[in-house]
């Protein structure tokens, strides 16, 4: 049962506890799986979240874009089944599962009706386990993967973000695109495709977040259904990244009428006793609402974006504070030169104590509203379990928003931002930035 | 995973079902419509009020106003300072947005049960009581020319897209883009906007949607005391769109841009849109999009030309009858390596083709009902997109009866009709057939890249 509970001190101004009660079981398999569950009985259907972590990174070495292929083939036949016959046997039971894969994982969203579950988890079991990788659909999946690379070539986006990843990690995986390049994934053999599925789908890295129409009964079995045909263990986790240290300004020319910026440094470990502080710090100063500092200066004062955020961004391998902006050829030096100055104010004299009052309260309220569907709360709870969150958080992580301390912050906004340290790619035609040598 | 490419997603559009929420109707005096959906899962509210009105009611000369008064509307008004509205929302834990459409002008907040009457109390302030000042103008409009930039200028796909419907519409403002041509978006005043303003919002052109853990009594009893009380706009008249001319020639378009990896054809038919008792059509025509558009694998477009002929990387179909006048159907093909935008255009209409005379796959058609059904159950996890299919239905020309029909309709709709409202769209007469790639190089520029 999903209910969440929001304590009345809401009111403007005062931060009183607020909950967000969200019962979840942890559930062990008789194999030996672990999940967590929310029982939500009210619809009739359940919302599975696996993780595979490792993801992307674990490609092993030149065969890079080979794990994100070998994604896009779990659902091109499996078993008996050809691609077609994979997609039929899907869609007459209104089952959906999408494979998603990033640098610190390989994810599964699935949704099945009660009606049909069995049949449903059976197909998506033999997905993982048996898939067939026929060579028509590695051609025609790798057809797909390379017009995405070439369409990335000309997307301003994605050569700010492949350029900051590739001055900012080096020969780190996180410093390539994941997809791979037309060379690295048109020598991708069947082979490859395989040892790709092997280095990643196995059970020594699944995590598991269940929310909706089963019990825990029901749901152990399941699981071992599921996922107890897996080999053992994949392959081994990468290294921490080298992040560079020294701050530099990129411009990749590139004929666009406005200039896409990313920007940042190093950031902090979620393991870091100052964590909070600088998560609700980085909240006030450039978090994703509209009341955010950065935002204020650039879109609400002075009109040179149409929006602008930093988030600490913590990968596997990587803590990193991050930010993002598009602004026009002729006014994004402007910007930078605000997002500069402002990097600089906040790294020595933090925010003021109505600020951190102000974003704690929406912090607070906030919360509970993540909770609001099973596909939501099975993505959260697995979230949490990878993060090595205690299964307890949720009642727990609005006091640790409310203890942050001025203190913490000054303590926290001197360590957190760095203008000496501060990486820019921009791409497009800026109008009066000079890249640093 | 990255396989598909940034335009696709706009592509496929299923109108799913609706769930069997709670749904509440109740009209207040001065016309303002009110539809709760209850669910009582989350102590979370969305608080939503819509605005019949969108870019395709924009006087000519300021296209974009629509969407530019929507921002405006975040400033002051008779009780509220600039900005004071998100900050309240966002200082209780909620968060806010607006979106502007051809049809419909919509500004929601998703917050706290408890939060509800205070959304009421701010959002009925700048029903009637927006209060601009000369200095909001060049900032917020610097804004949306940076937002114009983003979303359309920098993507070549985008500005096909505006040039594509240019054509289409010979007549109708849904050819003009509903952020506005550049040109007039950088000089939208702030008498335009007022103007706007004043003809167009009021409690008579609105609907309030509440989805969540609301009792529809109290939101109707809450909506007495802060919308109840605001006198209907006596500017506000029914909606008279201009009509279509009969479109009497096929319109051709070739876009050239250096910024284009991936070369595709797309061909948007004018096709007739759900209307109030009506259907049925439409319905076809949502189904047909699955049939021919659906997932690669299974879809007529997929499995013709990316599995059997191998001609294309990508195919879609898509529809939607969410409109308050004639809307489009559109088919799209990305040729494989190798293939021209002339082979696969010819490809796409063997296809097409070959399905009217091999008439729908009775297994698909109830894989695609089945999936409808479901859809229902799965979309009751989500009450924000419940509230936002009711709020587009009823700026849409729809009551709710229509929307609560659909799911049934769909489910009702024979191969038959599925073919035969395929045909009578097909007609290239109606039709803009739109080439997007790159200019042709010349060899040694090839070589350099």
């Amino acid at each position: 049962m999903i209910r969440l509970f929001l304590a009345a001190a809401l009111a403007l101004g005062l931060t009183g506890p607020v909950r967000a009660a969200v019962d979840i079981v942890e559930v062990t398999s008789p194999g030996g799986i672990t999940a967590w569950l929310v029982e939500e009985e009210s619809i009739p259907f359940l919302a599975l979240e696996i993780r595979f972590q490792g993801g992307s990174a674990l490609d092993a070495p030149g065969k890079r874009g080979a794990i994100n292929l070998m994604t896009g083939l779990l659902e091109e036949g499996a078993g008996d089944l050809d691609a077609r016959g994979f997609a039929e046997a899907r869609e007459a039971l209104a089952a959906s599962y999408e494979f998603d894969v990033f640098n610190d994982a390989l994810s599964i969203s699935a949704r099945f009706l009660t009606e049909n579950r069995d049949e449903a988890v059976d197909l998506l079991r033999s997905a993982l386990a048996e898939t067939r990788f026929d060579q028509d659909a590695i051609d025609r999946v790798r057809a797909q993967v390379i017009a995405g690379i070439r369409n990335d070539a000309t997307d301003p986006n994605e050569i700010a973000s492949d350029t900051f990843a590739r001055l900012v990690y080096g020969d780190h995986p996180y410093g390539s695109s994941d997809s791979g390049t037309e060379a690295s994934v048109s020598a991708l053999t069947r082979d490859d495709l395989i040892e790709a599925r092997d280095r990643v789908i196995a059970h020594d890295r699944i995590f598991v977040g269940a929310a909706g129409d089963i019990t825990p009964e029901e749901l152990g079995p399941l699981l071992d259904r599921l996922l107890g045909d897996l080999p053992e263990a994949g392959a081994p986790m990468p290294q921490a990244a080298e992040v560079a240290a020294d701050g530099f300004l990129e411009v990749v020319p590139f004929d666009v009428p406005q200039s896409v910026a990313f920007f940042g440094h190093e950031g902090i470990s979620r393991d870091d006793p100052d964590f909070f502080a600088a998560f609700v710090l980085n909240e006030s100063f450039g978090g994703s609402g509209r009341q955010s500092r950065l935002s204020d200066e650039v879109r609400e004062k002075r009109g040179l974006t149409y929006g602008i955020g930093t988030y600490l961004v913590d990968y596997d391998h990587a803590d990193m504070v991050l930010g993002q902006v598009a602004s026009g050829n002729e006014v994004v030096a402007e910007a930078i030169d605000v997002v500069r100055a402002e990097w600089a104010r906040v790294a020595e004299t933090g925010i003021a104590e109505d600020e951190l009052e102000a974003i704690k309260t929406y912090l607070t309220g906030a919360y509970p509203l993540r909770f609001d569907g099973n596909g939501p709360i099975a993505r959260i709870m697995v979230g949490m379990q990878m993060q090595g969150l205690p299964i307890d958080y949720i009642n727990t992580r609005n006091d640790k928003v409310n203890a942050v301390t001025m203190e913490d912050i000054s303590r926290v906004a001197a360590r957190l931002y760095d203008p000496e340290a501060l990486k820019f790619v921009v791409v497009g035609q800026p109008v009066g930035l000079l890249p640093t040598d | 995973m990255r396989r598909l490419f940034a335009y696709a997603a706009g592509f496929a559009f299923l109108a799913l079902p609706l769930s069997a929420a709670e749904v509440t109707t109740h009209t207040l005096e001065n016309g303002m419509e009110i539809v709760v959906l209850e669910d009582t899962r989350a102590p979370v509210v969305v608080h939503m009020v819509w605005y019949r009105v969108g870019s395709a009611d924009e006087p000519a000369g300021t296209s974009g106003i629509a969407h530019f008064l929507e921002h405006l509307m975040f400033k002051a008004t008779d009780t509220l300072e600039s900005g004071e509205l998100s900050q309240t929302v966002a200082a209780n834990g909620g968060s806010d947005n607006a979106f502007t459409s051809y049809d419909f002008t919509a500004y929601f907040q998703r917050v706290a049960a408890d939060r509800l009457e205070l959304m009421m109390e701010m959002e009925s302030s700048r029903m009637d009581g927006l209060r601009l000042v000369p200095e909001d103008i060049p900032t917020e409009r610097g804004v949306v020319v940076q937002e114009r930039k983003q979303r359309t200028d920098n993507s070549p796909g985008a500005l096909f897209g505006e040039q594509r419907r240019a054509a289409q519409f010979l007549n109708h403002r849904y050819g003009v883009p509903i952020i506005g041509w550049m040109h007039e978006a950088e000089r939208l005043s702030m008498e335009d906007a007022m103007a706007f303003y004043d003809r167009h919002y009021g409690p008579n052109n609105a609907i309030l949607v509440v989805a969540g853990d609301a009792d529809p009594d109290e939101v109707i009893a809450m909506a007495e005391r802060h919308y109840g009380v605001i006198p209907a706009n006596p500017n506000i008249v029914p909606r008279e769109r201009v009509a279509e001319p009969p479109q009497l020639a096929e319109r051709r378009l070739v876009m050239e841009d250096a910024r284009v990896a991936q070369p595709y054809v797309i061909r948007t038919y004018l096709a007739p849109e759900r209307d109030a008792g009506d259907q049925r059509e439409a319905a076809a025509l949502t189904l047909l999009a699955e049939v021919l558009g659906g997932t690669g694998a299974t879809s007529v477009l997929g499995t013709k030309l990316e599995f059997d002929r191998q001609v294309s990387i990508y195919t879609s179909a898509f529809y939607s009858g969410l409109s308050l006048d004639d809307t489009t159907f559109g088919l799209v093909i990305v040729p494989a390596e190798g293939v021209s935008l002339e082979e696969a255009e010819a490809a796409l209409d063997g296809a097409v083709a070959e399905f009217f005379d091999e008439g729908v796959d009775p297994d698909q058609l109830d894989r695609i009902k089945m999936q409808l059904r479901a859809a229902q159950i799965y979309e009751a996890d989500n009450i924000s997109s419940l509230a936002r299919r009711y709020g587009a239905a009823l700026t849409s020309g729809l009551t709710v009866a229509d929307v609560e029909a659909w799911p049934d309709i769909l489910q009702d709709i024979s191969a038959e009709e599925i073919v035969a409202a395929g045909r009578a769209v097909f007609n290239r007469n109606n039709a803009v057939t739109g080439w997007l790639r790159a200019p042709e190089t010349g060899p040694e520029l090839e070589a350099t890249q």
